[in-house]
């Protein structure tokens, strides 16, 4: 079995890929076949991914040296393009946190979709994206990432437009397709030097010629393909200057929110920086790049999330934020806090989602979590699995959260105090925010119209499911090692480091006890205090204007660039082409005047061509005759 | 003058050696052949320019015994008498009943012909048309073999059930759906 | 140039060209009528014309040139049964479009139009 798992494990995206060209071909109609094909494809991928991690273990594969299945793709010249599959612990990792999220998020949206007609369309679209990111994952290469790359970036953008009769789905499913590709074209750039400079994007040739690369050329131009290998990740996990899709994405149906823009899709940057980490490590400077962008969109997203009134999209923010906490820890050194954070993010942050997406369904599409409360009484399992995710995130123990946030923050104490104070207080804002969204949400008095009820079964048990996820995974992963599993270079030991562990664990607490004091208890009124920091409190409720600014810079650049592009385009590109369409109408008249519909004079024209032929045989065979001399 | 001259020598040389050289035979197979083809041209002619149509068929039928007189002349005498069956009779029958079935008022000028300019064209295309294949029938350097063939009709067979037997058939198919094509479009498909 | 007695000794012993020469003019005959014609009838008529021009040549081939067998003859025999079908369906023709049009004069159907 955990042969067979390892030896095929390119079955793994093969399967969701099967599953959305069956459905999409052959029973989008059926709501229920398409249901049961979808989660068996899944639920066969999480078997297999299982499967894998147990290989991984028992075979006792390394981050250095991983297993590796390749075959040739594309020929051209000299140059081979590989597809194939690359295992190491960090792929297992990510396989089985993938598979798990979507198995659940498959399970979820069988309650969550039940009354919608495009169910079919929808699990076909899952089906991809879990194709596209467990191929994404299991990448050898750079080329063969990027490939899959688009392809989560695809399946995003039509599950985030999947109401695609709203306007504001499209709008933003356009600006999340746009905003990537932005960075995805950096990251092409970066993939393309890459080729041109080592001859290959092979993974682990790269790494094996990198070595004595830097030892000869030293690491200018190495830097530069790393800046630009990071725009990628930048625009794909919402990173500063291009997260504005991400609040945005939040038009999906909300499965889709948790599966792709919690848990799965906005982490391939993190996970592209983590696979590519031998290239990152050697250059500082693009280190040091990632570790502050990561923490200062870790704390601007969480400023901006504290004052958000719509559930999902303080969830969202909070995911912005998160994922700068992870790049702050790739950024600082640490892989292994990364991509721990990274899975136990994955299950709380999913399971925060399906919360959402259980409460707002409940509340019949009423977002504003100030028109909610009370819910912990209508809905007391939704309300548990929300705290706990809720804990996980805030960092208390023994929650997920703590152990991977206690280790980004040790990691970032080592390097640099101001990204560790940067980091602690985001820690604080980001309890202090989600201790308001649960508070508001769920505490207090049910209103007298509020529809809520519990759910159905389908949506519940995923969520208990990804709740003991969350409250089990992190000390599992601690106690069990997962650093000597998920590392870069040489691993060491971590011991928690119980002066950072206790003052964020304070912290947190004190953020917990404001945000009930103020939303609970309303010791103080939450107005007055957004009243007396004015400015700042406008600041962040508009997020910092930053979709403003981007619409006036494009207004101010693409615009008139437009303007004149169309200008060029009406009146001289179109008019060489209605010139031409005229001259051809003038002439078709001319050439369509024999044609009166006069069928004799069709007979005439007819014969005047026999004539011609018989005239043009006739000078032949008086040629011919003349040379043969009368004979044939 | 001398051409003039050289023509009536010529002439002149042509009627004494008839009398030299009296090939009668010969003689009796041209005359028979001008015979029948004049007649033919003349009464194509006539299917062209009569102004009654119900005269033009039957100038039509004479043209078709005259080539059938031909046929006969030079011994093919299974086509002849194809020919006055299939042409003289059947074509001939239809041609008269498309007539009757057609026609309703005057029958003086039941067969009329368009302006000028299109007989202006169509003396040209013809005319450069004929210019051309008389000029192929002139030059062509087939000479004719002087013995026609015997007896057709046995041959004929031999080769329809044999060589030919599959456009034979193809035929025969095609003059079934030619029958059922005519009876539909006579009728009208869509007719009870 | 060939003088008139030749000329005349050509003429007198009839073979190929002849009826060559007779094909071609009854052709231009019925082609000339082809094109000038109003009815539909008058028109199958010169078709016929035509056809029958086209027999001759095939005949005559058959007749004059030393071949052993009578495909000539053959090839005009399936050329007369076309004909016979085509003048069928096209008399079947001319009178349904007489019934649905109530001419028969072709310079009024112009539906042919480019």
């Amino acid at each position: 079995m955990i042969d067979f798992a390892l030896y095929h494990a390119w079955l793994i995206p093969l399967l969701p890929a099967l599953a959305f060209l069956i459905i999409g071909l052959g029973t989008r109609q059926d709501k229920k076949k398409s249901a049961i094909i979808g989660i068996t494809a899944i639920g066969a991928s999480f078997l297999l991914s299982l499967g894998v991690v147990g290989a991984v273990l028992t075979k006792r594969l390394v981050m250095a040296a991983p297993f590796v299945m390749k075959t040739v793709w594309a020929r051209i010249g000299d140059m081979e393009l590989g597809m194939g599959v690359l295992i190491d612990p960090l792929t297992a990792m990510m396989l089985v946190v993938v598979t798990t999220v979507a198995l659940m998020v498959n399970i979820y949206s069988v309650g969550y979709m039940e009354h919608d007609p495009g169910m079919g369309r929808f699990f076909a679209f899952l089906s991809l994206f879990a194709a596209s990111m467990l191929g994404l994952v299991i990448s050898l290469n750079f080329l063969q990432m990027y490939i899959f790359w688009e392809g989560v970036g695809l399946c995003s953008y039509l599950l985030i437009g999947f109401y695609y009769y709203k306007i504001s789905a499209r709008e933003a499913a356009k600006k999340a397709f746009i905003t990537t590709r932005i960075g995805d074209f950096g990251m092409l750039l970066g993939i393309l030097l890459l080729q041109i400079t080592f001859g290959t994007v092979d993974f682990v040739a790269l790494k094996s010629m990198l070595p004595n690369y830097i030892w000869v050329s030293g690491t200018s131009f190495l830097t530069v393909i790393g800046l630009l290998l990071f725009i990628g990740p930048i625009g794909k996990s919402g990173q500063f200057p291009l997260h504005v899709w991400l609040p945005d994405a939040m038009e999906g149906p909300t499965p889709v929110s948790a599966l792709i823009h919690a848990a799965t899709m906005v982490v391939a940057g993190v996970y592209l920086i983590g696979r590519a980490y031998f290239i990152f490590a050697e250059l500082p400077i693009v280190m040091s790049v990632i570790a502050w962008l990561g923490g200062f969109t870790a704390f601007f997203a969480a400023t901006i999330a504290i004052t958000q009134r719509p559930f999902k999209r303080i969830l969202a923010y909070s995911t912005i934020s998160q994922l700068g906490y992870m790049m702050l820890a790739l950024g600082v050194g640490s892989l292994t806090a990364s991509m721990f954070h990274l899975m136990t993010h994955a299950f709380f942050k999913a399971l925060m989602f399906l919360c959402a997406g259980a409460v707002i369904e409940a509340m019949h599409e009423e977002a504003d979590i100030f028109k909610m409360g009370g819910l912990r009484h209508r809905m007391p399992v939704t309300f548990k699995c929300m705290t706990i995710g809720v804990l996980a995130i805030a960092g208390l123990p023994p929650f997920a959260g703590f152990f991977s946030k206690d280790a980004i923050l040790a990691a970032a104490a080592e390097v640099s105090f101001p990204l560790y104070l940067l980091a602690s207080i985001t820690a604080f804002m980001t309890a202090f925010y989600m201790s308001r969204l649960l508070f508001v949400a769920f505490f207090g008095e049910v209103s007298d119209d509020c529809p809520a009820q519990e759910t159905n079964a389908f949506m519940r048990w995923p969520l208990v499911v990804l709740a003991v996820l969350s409250v089990v995974s992190g000390a599992w992963g601690h106690f069990a090692g997962f650093s000597d599993w998920v590392f870069y270079g040489v691993h060491e030991e971590e011991a928690i480091n119980w002066t950072i562990a206790g003052s964020s664990i304070v912290l947190s607490l004190f953020a917990m006890w404001l945000a009930y004091q103020i939303y609970v208890e309303k010791r103080w009124s939450s107005h007055q205090i957004a009243r007396r920091l004015g400015v700042l409190y406008d600041l962040s409720f508009h997020a910092y204007y930053i979709d403003e600014i981007y619409a006036f810079i494009r207004e101010l650049t693409v615009d008139k660039a437009g303007r004149l592009a169309y200008w060029i385009d009406t009146h001289i590109v179109d008019g060489v082409v209605h010139g031409l369409g005229r001259m051809t109408r003038g002439l078709s008249v001319l050439l369509a005047l024999p044609q009166n519909g006069d069928a004799q004079r069709y007979v005439a024209f007819f014969y005047t061509g026999v004539i011609a032929l018989v005239a043009y045989s006739l000078f032949y065979a008086v040629k011919i005759l003349s040379v043969t001399g009368g004979a044939f | 003058m001398d051409a003039v001259l050289g023509q009536v020598h010529g002439l002149v040389a042509w009627a004494l050696s008839l009398a030299n050289d009296y090939d009668v035979p010969s003689l009796i197979e041209a005359g028979v052949f001008f015979l029948f083809a004049g007649l033919a041209l003349l009464f194509a002619c006539g299917v062209v320019f009569f102004r009654n149509v119900v005269h033009s068929a039957l100038s039509l039928t004479a043209t078709f015994i005259c080539v059938a007189c031909l046929y006969l002349s030079i011994g093919a005498e299974f086509m002849g008498a194809v020919q006055i069956l299939v042409y003289g009779g059947a074509v001939a029958v239809l041609i008269v009943m498309a007539i009757m079935l057609t026609r309703r008022d005057d029958m003086g000028h039941s067969n009329p012909s368009r302006g000028l300019i299109h007989h202006v064209m169509a003396a040209g295309v013809t005319g450069l048309f004929l210019l051309g294949m008389a000029a192929v029938a002139i030059f062509s350097p087939f000479r004719s073999a002087a013995q026609p063939l015997g007896d057709a009709a046995p041959g004929l067979a031999d080769l329809m059930l044999t060589h030919y037997v599959l456009p034979f058939e193809v035929i025969a198919v095609l003059l079934l759906i030619a029958m059922i094509g005519a009876i539909v479009l006579a009728k009208g498909a869509d007719e009870r | 140039m060939m003088n008139f007695m030749e000329f005349m000794q050509l003429a007198t012993h009839v073979g190929l060209h002849h009826f060559l020469l007779l094909s071609a003019i009854l052709f231009s005959i019925g082609l000339f009528g082809l094109l000038t014609k109003k009815g539909l009838i008058p028109l199958l008529m010169c078709v016929e014309l035509m056809l029958n021009a086209v027999n001759i040549n095939l005949v005559a081939f058959n007749q004059y040139m030393p071949v052993p067998d009578y495909s000539g003859q053959l090839m005009a025999i399936f050329s007369v049964a076309v004909a016979a079908s085509e003048i069928a369906v096209g008399v079947a023709l001319t009178f349904r479009i007489y019934r649905d049009r109530g001419t028969v004069n072709v310079d009024e159907l112009k539906e042919l139009k480019g």
